[in-house]
């Protein structure tokens, strides 16, 4: 096997994990603080991904979309907390995904009738269309590269965040224990709300991020959100190191898994049965992960309730 | 009363020359039949199962797949069916039930997505386009593809299940399930087998989701992995809440509300999904325990 290749989808790997970890810090933290199950995080990041596309053209920068679509997708998001979500955390689960999955209904229809059943196109910054040389001898888009860098910085910032501030400190004690963080006079509801301000940006910048290699398009939070709870239910309820972890690990896994498990099968197998079978496991590869994460450890790698 | 109402409909809908609702009465039983076995693994067993699209898929990919190779036999291809549903449920639910809460809601759908790609990787059988059913499985004196023939037939298993499901939630079974939802420990202290009572009500669930699934490609003439996919299990949990959790009647009052609605607004405005799910805000914020417990309420306040 090529060993650059290997270490291109590596970097692959880690570029959609890191994407992947964007979207899954928000969702995890809502997860385990709120105990809510939010399916509308994937609106979230089209909302995010399609405000970000539009701004781009308006302004004809990149650069400046970037922030005003975070600010704005979080100002959406903070309304949507106030507003509506709000009342659902006393409320059962059942009752939180039938309201946000009508959230994602009424989504879709709107970012349909706003922009029209059409894909939007969203290029890469200028600055970024080339290609750079990481490993020496093998060059990789810039652009990439740029994500990865944005995705490390975030992952430090919310460590940094988490762990070393007074913010950080309620929110991991909102997330190990709700009712006694209650009973200690954290201000849970304007915590949530930033918590939730802070969710909806991250998925603005996942969305941006990678709205210039997938297409902007109705339903593109559908199929990601998926990835993210998977992303979630590994790392463990509430958790970011978790969230992090759990990202990495299935960013790698398909990646790798859809690139390599094809030619790795056709080693041992027939070359039809391995054709057959090689998408097909690649496909399933993360929720086979996940399955055997779960039956082995059915609260996940870092428990943030303990 | 509602029985004698659903016999008499395909004879007043064609005097009426509207034998199209026919076919729409038709797919309102068929998902009141999947919502129904959603409803025992959900309103009667407790888990909150995020996957169930996949029984109700792998019901119809069992059909569809055996009509492709040559048997068209509804005696044979429909119980297969149910087993294909029965066996993945057993295997799911063995895995799944180790986990709780929103862990479990998590691994269902997990391996819904499992089984969703698999569909898509059946180049055989149409991968990711699906496959057209080849013909409508037929039963012996009965000619299925006349239109009000198989409703009759989709009415007489709606009917049987709904019987099943309320002659289990009575007996001692459906007693058990229930004390298991309510206080688990307290069953287990009992002695008891806890797990094995809420797998078996699981692989239950799943069997009959296989037959709706039967019908469903049978109804549609074409299946996709899209009928398993997640947005699918959805739509399914959705319409349970929407008629009501636990409540008998729960599912096709469910199935019956949001198809109707689907119809009635789809022909209205191209944004139908949108008045949909403002309609699903407005009960849950307005109305959680859906149309049954509206019902229950009214009846008491009458």
């Amino acid at each position: 096997m090529n060993a650059l290749l290997l270490l291109e989808q590596a970097l692959n790997g880690l570029q959609f994990g890191l994407m992947l970890f964007l979207l899954a810090a928000g969702l995890t933290l809502v997860f385990g603080i709120m105990d809510m199950v939010n399916l509308a995080h994937g609106s979230l990041y089209m909302i995010g991904a399609y405000l970000a596309a539009t701004l781009a053209q308006a302004t004809g920068s990149f650069w400046i979309a970037l922030p005003l679509a975070m600010a704005l997708t979080a100002l959406i998001g903070m309304a949507l907390e106030a507003g509506l979500l709000r009342k659902l955390y006393e409320r059962d689960h059942l009752s939180q995904v039938l309201a946000t999955f009508a959230l994602i209904l009424i989504a879709n229809d709107l970012v349909r009738m706003i922009w029209g059943p059409q894909a939007m196109m969203l290029d890469a910054p200028r600055a970024l269309a080339g290609t750079i040389e990481i490993i020496p001898g093998a060059p990789y888009p810039a652009f990439r590269a740029f994500i990865i860098g944005v995705g490390l910085a975030v992952a430090a910032v919310l460590y940094w965040l988490i762990v070393r501030t007074r913010v950080g400190a309620l929110v991991r004690a909102g997330a190990s224990n709700r009712e006694m963080a209650l009973a200690l006079g954290v201000n849970v509801k304007r915590l949530f709300t930033l918590v939730f301000g802070l969710g909806a940006a991250l998925c603005a910048l996942a969305g941006a991020m990678l709205g210039p290699l997938l297409a902007v398009q109705i339903g593109m939070g559908e199929s990601i959100l998926i990835q993210a709870f998977v992303v979630v239910v590994i790392g463990g309820i509430g958790s970011i190191r978790g969230a992090l972890v759990g990202a990495l690990l299935v960013g790698m896994v398909d990646t790798i898994g859809r690139a390599f498990l094809p030619a790795l099968l056709r080693g041992f197998l027939t070359n039809n049965i391995a054709d057959a079978l090689g998408p097909t496991l690649a496909a399933m590869a993360v929720y086979i992960l996940m399955a055997a994460v779960l039956y082995w450890k059915p609260t996940g790698l870092f428990p943030a309730r303990g | 009363m509602v029985l004698v109402a659903a016999v008499g409909f395909p004879f007043t809908a064609e005097a009426l020359g509207s034998g199209y609702y026919v076919g729409v009465a038709t797919r309102v039983m068929i998902y009141a039949l999947a919502a129904s076995s959603l409803n025992l693994v959900l309103g009667y067993g407790g888990m909150i199962s995020f996957g169930h699209a996949a029984f109700f898929g792998a019901g119809a990919y069992t059909v569809a797949i055996l009509a492709q190779e040559g048997v068209g036999s509804a005696l044979i291809a429909w119980p297969l069916a149910v087993a294909v549903s029965v066996a993945c449920a057993i295997v799911i639910g063995a895995i799944s039930l180790r986990t709780r809460g929103l862990y479990f809601i998590m691994i269902t759908l997990a391996f819904a997505q499992m089984l969703y790609y698999f569909f898509v990787s059946l180049k055989a059988y149409g991968g990711e386009d699906g496959i057209n059913l080849a013909a409508r499985s037929h039963l012996p004196g009965i000619d299925l593809r006349d239109e009000t023939a198989f409703y009759f037939v989709v009415l007489a298993i709606l009917a049987g299940c709904l019987y099943l499901l309320r002659r289990l939630a009575a007996s001692r079974f459906g007693a058990v399930l229930r004390g298991i939802r309510e206080n688990e420990g307290r069953m287990t202290a009992l002695g008891y087998p806890t797990y094995r009572y809420r797998l078996v009500c699981f692989t239950l669930g799943g069997g009959i989701a296989g037959l709706a699934g039967a019908l469903i490609v049978n109804q549609h003439g074409f299946i996709s992995p899209n009928l398993l996919d997640w947005t699918q299990s959805g739509t399914l949990l959705i319409m349970l809440i929407l008629g009501g959790v636990g409540w008998l009647y729960g599912g096709v009052a469910g199935a019956a509300a949001m198809l109707l609605l689907e119809e009635i607004l789809s022909h209205w405005t191209g944004y139908w999904k949108l008045g949909l799910g403002l309609v699903l805000l407005f009960v849950v914020l307005r109305a959680p325990g859906g149309i049954g417990s509206w019902l229950a309420r009214d009846g008491a306040r009458g």
